[in-house]
């Protein structure tokens, strides 16, 4: 399902149907073609949700980086990239293993788009973050853990 | 003498290889961890979002005289925005009082918009126009980031402002018997990980006044200085000032004069 | 339809990096306000960038996103006057479209 969504997003007829849609106001950008994975984000565990990413088993790789602070003063907003130097990154995603639910953001990356994406997530307690990686098809993996604290009461 | 020596040289040593262990050490290389955390969060400060509605909200036409606030005098002449948080609170000859840029606020939506100022004082916190005035406020001090605190102290009314804002920063109250001076007159004071400004000192007093407002990371809100005071006040366990009051003036002088010459950090982004 | 996103697009030896804060509350649907009754989820779902009108990112996102979202990445080409623009689509099917100029 994701594969035909990055097909038709590929080829130019496709985005220009998007626009004109979105030009009419009949539908906005980006909801046209989205296929949201609940059953990803539903999932509770990391073993769940990468097997409803489609990625059973990913392979452990140094040219796979989690982003971010060794400590995290709040965990409402904890800054977390991903960054790789594999070939044809069409994918990343970032998980969080003790959140409720693990998966926290995917990100599709055209080609020209770089696998460098910065972003920032809640996280309920210390954990592991996992940066997830598709290149030329196959998945990868790397984790950082983040320690959370809770602050005192000033500023 | 000699075994005092060895005495001493392996009590060094064995400083040395748990000082790392100690719980100093570890709370600095926390801090240093922190730092590093709010390096990374600094850019994309969401106080930005708040920031340019307030921009919105300053040309706006709005209250029963349908007028915007560009005309509005912030003390550097009528419709002058840059620079000019970096030099309130200031005494207003037009007013005849001392005001922070919130009261300041108050007065130019009375006479030029006709907006009743009872309907920010009597709001709560970020709702209706306190939450319009919370924007304005972003608005206004991004456009005085990295100017210098220049608070002109020569006034008589400024320098009563000060004593009084002095006093109340001594002023035990509440059953706690806190006053500000229980937290913020120290050296080398912290919270959990949180290092409290020493607000009696320029240093301290730059670092924690040149940084408020703030957008605040725990409430995911832009807090103006009014609500940060207040909020000292709640967690003294004493009476809440009223919004724009004398005392919550009177200590924005003695923090903002204290910290004259320190570099205006606003909007700031806190934990 | 929510209020303004700010986007910051510049343009460096043939890499544009982007930059976007955007207004959302991000409620996870986990959190009780003070009368104890579940505050509902609200969150943003899809968010898809484009330059000019070639798609540069789409992205999923989750409740656990925080709050007031930011989001910084990098693609090749874009030339400074280029437009780069931003939509989302939240869980009510709420959504918003900005854009940004390159600088």
């Amino acid at each position: 399902m994701n594969n035909q969504r990055r097909n038709v997003l590929k080829t130019g007829s496709g985005a220009a149907l998007l626009s004109v849609l979105a030009a009419a106001g009949i539908i906005a950008p980006g909801m046209a073609l989205a296929e949201w994975n609940k059953t990803a984000f539903d999932a509770k565990s990391m073993a769940d949700t990468l097997k409803a990413l489609g990625a059973a088993a990913p392979a452990e790789s140094k040219d796979v980086q989690v982003t971010g602070p060794d400590i995290a003063e709040n965990g409402a907003v904890v800054p977390v990239g991903v960054t790789s130097t594999l070939p044809n990154v069409t994918m990343v995603a970032i998980l969080i293993e003790k959140n409720p639910n693990a998966l926290s953001a995917s990100f599709n990356l055209p080609a020209g788009t770089e696998a460098n994406v910065q972003t920032r997530v809640k996280m309920g307690q210390t954990s592991n973050v996992y940066a997830l990686v598709k290149s030329d098809g196959k998945f990868y993996m790397a984790n950082k853990e983040i320690k959370v604290t809770l602050g005192g009461c000033g500023g | 003498m000699r075994q005092g020596n060895k005495y001493l040289t392996l009590a060094t040593l064995l400083a040395m290889a748990g000082g790392m262990g100690s719980t100093a050490a570890l709370a600095d290389k926390s801090t240093d961890e922190i730092a590093k955390y709010r390096q990374m969060i600094a850019d994309g400060n969401p106080s930005e979002l708040s920031a340019a509605q307030g921009e919105e909200l300053w040309k706006t036409k709005r209250g029963p005289k349908n007028a915007s606030l560009e005309q509005c005098d912030l003390g550097l002449g009528a419709g002058i925005v840059k620079g000019a948080s970096a030099q309130l609170p200031r005494f207003f000859k037009d007013t005849g009082k001392v005001q922070d840029l919130e009261t300041r606020l108050m007065t130019c939506m009375e006479t030029l918009q006709g907006i009743d100022p009872k309907t920010v004082v009597n709001e709560k916190w970020l709702k209706g126009e306190r939450d319009t005035m919370a924007s304005l406020v972003a608005y206004i001090v991004t456009e005085s980031n990295g100017e210098k605190i220049n608070i002109d102290m020569k006034p008589a009314e400024m320098k009563k402002m000060y004593e009084l804002g002095k006093m109340a920063f001594y002023y035990r109250s509440g059953p706690m018997d806190f006053a500000c001076s229980t937290c913020h007159a120290d050296t080398n004071k912290r919270i959990r990980l949180q290092d409290l400004p020493d607000l009696r000192s320029q240093k301290g007093a730059a670092a924690g006044w040149g940084s408020w407002p703030a957008y605040r990371v725990s409430s995911g809100q832009f807090w103006t200085m009014q609500h940060r005071l207040n909020d000292c006040y709640r967690q003294q366990r004493t009476a809440e000032p009223i919004y724009g009051s004398d005392v919550t003036i009177a200590l924005s002088v003695y923090m903002a004069s204290t910290a004259n010459g320190g570099t205006v950090l606003t909007p700031g982004l806190k934990r | 339809m929510g209020n303004p996103m700010k986007i910051r697009a510049a343009s460096k030896d043939g890499i544009t990096e982007v930059k976007v804060l955007i207004s959302h509350e991000m409620e996870t649907g986990q959190r009780k306000d003070s009368a104890g009754a579940i505050v509902p989820a609200w969150f943003i779902k899809e968010l898809t960038a484009k330059h000019n009108d070639k798609v540069v990112l789409s992205s999923e996102f989750g409740s656990s996103v925080s709050k007031n979202p930011y989001l910084a990445f990098k693609f090749k080409g874009g030339a400074k006057g280029d437009k780069v623009s931003v939509s989302w689509t939240d869980n009510k099917g709420d959504s918003r479209t900005d854009e940004a100029t390159i600088a």
